[in-house]
């Protein structure tokens, strides 16, 4: 069973290497089947993670400190699940998407074999430092993602994404440098037993460093300036992986980092919970309203993202209830289904309409009903309306909320629903609006995209009718780690 | 799964398939599509008759699955539920004859039919939720499939009026689920019981749960359009007639109504509600509903404004008759859910052929449009004499109740405003009738669109009132037998007050 996270980094290596040597525009269907077996080994992995209980690997038989480990267990099999139900629809998509135009998607699957490595291994890693060059790795091959677009704004977005990841990256190496100066390991399991409450100031300094980089790299308010640019200019699949993905990545770490070895440490004040919180309902409010401001569609979806984010930090103050983490990864999920149909949708529109405005989605919605009734589902899961994912993800956090007392972050979730109904039906409402005048002439569109971009929609509306398997791998983990701790 | 907890789901399905399956149609495969339609109303109904005898000999038909952990998806169809499922599923079949007259021809009929059967489905979750999370999953459902309707024409006015349908609906909404969530906090479950689950709680309680009773009441008050909250109402007006018909008497408005029923009885329990002193407050809103609902009806010339106002109005005496303390008022209150569904639906048809037929809009236009359409007036009538409590109609029936719930209940003050209400209903109403039977034909009609040839109107467009006109009379006449609405809601009524603890 151990194997099997070895090849989960393997794969897409192998076939980002592939689609590499067979040149522009090819390696679509050597990528979807790689992604496709992936997977299966995800679910696979996952389904018995409940007997096998957390996994551990020794790549090479090279042990600590030296070697590469490798760890699963049930938070980070649920986050490759999440990169792998999107993942695949994503692929599907952009393969009809590229077809007709290959200097656009000449780097676009050998650069996300190599993102998806990355992602897989940044999720499996057992060390700190490992998690470094994982980071680099994912951050890099996203911003060379966003720069294949070519144009003038892409370029722009793109050098400006990568100044922001490098920094973020840069001031976690520095964070993991003063660890490793004070403990002489980047164990994650070592730090576990090292790592008290009384532990020296330098050991602050290295934590707040690590969390502040990694908030940049998770575009939180107000770290959030790159994000709208980069995700709102790339091509339509890159913008999807982008907001579903790869800022859950860094996401993932800080949770990694929050409820890992610097634990008691963190909670032992409690003023720190604070701050993601207070940034989070910054995030919320700030990015639903720039949304609800922006005139054209891309830009709206990504602005979500920043509002979207915000939830997932709201959870770090509510962690003492086993709810609040199986919110946050709800939420992550609801977020990541609903935004990669949004920004697959918004491709399709602006395919059809030829412009990128919430204008243009006039008169457009007749000819592409499926893409319409995405925009309405995915819209649903964002606004945390029943029956969605998104939903669930908000019942439960409210309830985390007010077991604690705190009215405060169950307002603000609250809030953040109506205020992402104002945005989201911006987009639909247009939709509905009959006009007289045919618009000016409108492509064809492959049906692919269309009944891609639906299929993780409606994948985010139906994990709001299934939720039990996922939760109760949260449970687990949960299990596990309060019996490590004791 | 045995078959109890199938018919439920199927009873789901049988709108959810066939308006899935509507979207993807083209616009001009009628016949595909009223098939489709029609033959999923008619499932629908014979699937509700195998319900409800079941439910009368006292078999239980319910489902429950587990969504997260600790919280579940339930569906529970009781007497209570099976009464508001009659209704809509029967006012279904009749909207969607008369939907498939009034939009022959016009654009994005499957995009209409396809949200029309998804808002059915909705009431038919609301109807027989077991719990108020489920309960709530479907009123949500049922706002977003109601939005399209509302925009439906996609002219500026119509945009406007979903747009304010939103606003207030989300925002309520939002209220709703603050506080089914604080009493899932503070109860552990929110499943529907006979008297009630809010009783179980301390006296310390009574503070939280007054405050909940009130997030409850916002939640559905806006869609039972209680004053102040009924704002949205008559700017909904500007969809089509089928859809005023479906706002005002299947789904929307009935749902607010029934989900107050459902709080009151069944999440507080009457005793208990009353023990916290929340009835006085409900029944005064409900009044003061009654009574401005009716008044600003007076001053509307546009028909089905004035319609929408007497809706606001008459909706707000199921509310009151659950208010009051004892079986008889809440008979009443019950009773009437069934009879202003086909009163109203009567009206709102009539309406639709007076415009479809004849471009009338407005009161002022009405001048002798009973000799030009003497069928559809002739339904029309009998429904507005319903609305005032005219004796042999549905609407005697729910007063007779009502006002004799009042007084048992000693709040003789109810029964002014119960007479009152009846005075202002034949000011608004009579004048339109005066005006339609007895006025002189005007030399021509603002639009007349569709000729008179064998019948005044097209028949699918008068079939529907004639039948539910019917129906208002039959109610009425027949209240005193054993399948009459009347029936149903005293063996409601004995389950509610029977089983309280």
């Amino acid at each position: 069973m151990s194997d099997h996270m070895i090849w989960l980094i393997l794969l897409p290596l192998v076939w980002g290497t592939f689609a590499f040597i067979s040149g522009p525009g090819k390696g679509a269907w050597i990528s979807i089947t790689g992604l496709f077996l992936q997977f299966v080994l995800t679910v696979i992995i996952a389904a018995g993670l409940s007997k096998t209980g957390p996994l551990t690997h020794t790549v090479g038989g090279w042990g600590q400190p030296l070697g590469i480990d490798l760890a699963l267990d049930g938070l980070s099999a649920a986050m490759l699940l999440l990169v792998h139900i999107i993942a695949l629809p994503v692929a599907i998509y952009a393969r009809s998407y590229f077809s007709s135009d290959s200097a656009e998607s000449r780097y676009y699957w050998p650069v996300t074999g190599f993102l998806f490595a990355g992602i897989n291994a940044l999720l499996l890693s057992a060390d700190l430092f490992n998690i470094y060059v994982t980071l680099e790795l994912v951050g890099l091959s996203a911003v060379i993602l966003v720069a294949t677009g070519g144009g003038e704004k892409q370029i722009s977005a793109a050098l400006r994404y990568l100044f922001a990841t490098l920094i973020g990256s840069g001031m976690y190496l520095l964070g993991i440098a003063l660890i490793y100066g004070t403990y002489g390991t980047v164990s994650i399991a070592s730090l576990d037993l090292l790592i008290f409450p009384g532990a020296p100031d330098i050991i602050w300094i290295a934590v707040s460093l690590m969390l502040i980089g990694l908030m940049l790299k998770t575009a939180l308010f107000p770290f959030h300036f790159w994000l709208p640019p980069a995700h709102g200019s790339a091509s339509s699949p890159v913008s999807a992986l982008l907001s579903a993905l790869v800022v859950k990545a860094s996401f993932y770490l800080i949770l990694r980092i929050w409820l890992g070895p610097f634990h008691s440490l963190l909670v032992s004040v409690p003023a720190v919970s604070y701050l993601p919180m207070l940034l989070g309902s910054g995030a919320i409010l700030w990015g639903s309203y720039k949304a609800i401001r922006v005139k054209r569609i891309k830009m709206l979806i990504a602005y979500s993202t920043v509002a979207q984010l915000g939830y997932l930090f709201l959870i770090f103050f509510l962690l003492s209830s086993k709810t609040a983490l199986q919110a946050g990864i709800m939420q992550a999920f609801a977020h990541g289904l609903a935004k990669a149909s949004m920004f697959a949708a918004a491709g399709v529109l602006i395919k059809s309409s030829g412009q990128d405005t919430v204008a243009g989605i006039t008169g457009t919605a007749e000819r592409i009903p499926i893409t319409l009734f995405s925009l309405m589902l995915a819209g649903v899961t964002l606004m945390g309306l029943p029956p969605s994912s998104g939903f669930l993800a908000k019942w439960m956090l409210i309830e985390a909320a007010l077991e604690q007392g705190h009215w405060f972050i169950a307002v603000i979730v609250l809030s953040g629903g109506l205020l992402a109904a104002v945005y989201v039906f911006r987009l639909i409402r247009q939709a509905f609006v009959h006009t007289h005048v045919i618009p000016k002439k409108t492509l064809p569109v492959p049906r692919t995209l269309e009944w891609a971009a639906f299929s993780l929609a409606a994948m985010s509306v139906l994990l709001g009718l299934r939720g039990v398997e996922l939760m109760n791998l949260i449970s687990g983990f949960l299990g596990n780690q309060s019996g490590n701790q004791l | 799964m045995t078959i109890n907890e199938f018919i439920p789901l199927a009873v789901l399905a049988s709108s959810l398939v066939p308006g899935l399956i509507i979207f993807l149609l083209p616009d001009e495969r009628v016949g595909v599509r009223t098939a489709l339609n029609v033959l999923a109303a008619i499932t629908k109904l014979i699937l509700v008759g195998i319900l409800a005898s079941g439910v009368q000999s006292g078999e239980t038909y319910g489902f429950r699955y587990e969504i997260i952990p600790g919280l579940y998806l339930a569906f529970n169809a009781d007497a209570l539920g099976l009464l508001f499922i009659t209704l809509s599923a029967l006012l279904w079949l009749f909207t969607t004859v008369y939907a498939i007259g009034y939009l022959e021809g016009s654009h994005y009929r499957s995009r209409f039919f396809g949200f029309f059967s998804l808002c059915v489905t909705a009431t038919m979750g609301i109807a027989m939720a077991a719990n108020l999370f489920t309960f709530f999953m479907f009123y949500e459902f049922l706002t977003l499939s109601t939005f399209p309707l509302v925009v439906h024409r996609g002219t500026q006015k119509a945009i406007k009026g979903g747009t304010v349908y939103l606003a207030y609906t989300l925002v309520s909404g939002t209220l709703f689920l603050t506080g089914i969530v604080w009493l899932h906090r503070l109860i552990g479950h929110t499943d529907f019981t006979h008297g009630g689950i809010a009783g179980i709680l301390g006296p310390e309680f009574a503070g939280q749960l007054r405050i909940i009773f009130l997030l409850l009441i916002c939640g559905v008050g806006v869609k039972a359009a209680l004053v102040p909250l009924h704002g949205w109402l008559p700017l909904a007006m500007v969809a089509p007639a089928p859809v005023s018909a479906l706002l005002h008497a299947v789904a929307v408005v009935k749902a607010g109504a029934f989900g107050i029923v459902r709080i009151v009885f069944e999440v507080y329990g009457i005793e208990f509600a009353h023990s916290l002193s929340l009835l006085m407050p409900l029944a005064i809103a409900a009044a003061v509903t009654i009574l401005w609902g009716s008044l600003r009806a007076l001053f509307q010339d546009d028909l089905k404004k004035r319609l929408a106002y007497s809706t606001v109005s008459q909706v707000s005496y199921i509310a009151l008759g659950v208010a009051l303390l004892g079986p008889v008022g809440t008979v009443g209150g019950l009773v009437h859910l069934v009879h202003q569904g086909i009163m109203k639906i009567t009206l709102f048809f009539g309406a639709g052929n007076y415009a479809e037929t004849l471009g009338i809009h407005k009161v002022s236009e009405m001048d002798g449009v009973g000799r030009r359409m003497p069928l559809t007036t002739g339904a029309f009538t009998i429904a507005s004499l319903g609305m005032m409590g005219i004796p042999f109609t549905a609407g005697a029936v729910s007063k007779k109740w009502l006002t004799e719930g009042a007084g048992i209940a000693g709040m003789q003050w109810v029964v002014w405003v119960l007479w009152t209400s009846s005075l202002l209903n034949a000011a608004y109403f009579l004048p339109i009738l005066w005006r339609s039977w007895f006025r002189k034909t005007p030399a021509s009609w603002p639009a007349e669109n569709i000729p008179f040839k064998r019948f005044e109107t097209s028949w699918l467009l008068l079939l529907p009132p004639l039948i539910t006109a019917g129906t208002v009379l039959a109610a009425g006449i027949f209240a005193n037998t054993e399948w009459s609405p009347l029936a149903w809601a005293q063996l409601i009524a004995k389950r509610e007050y029977l089983n309280s603890p």
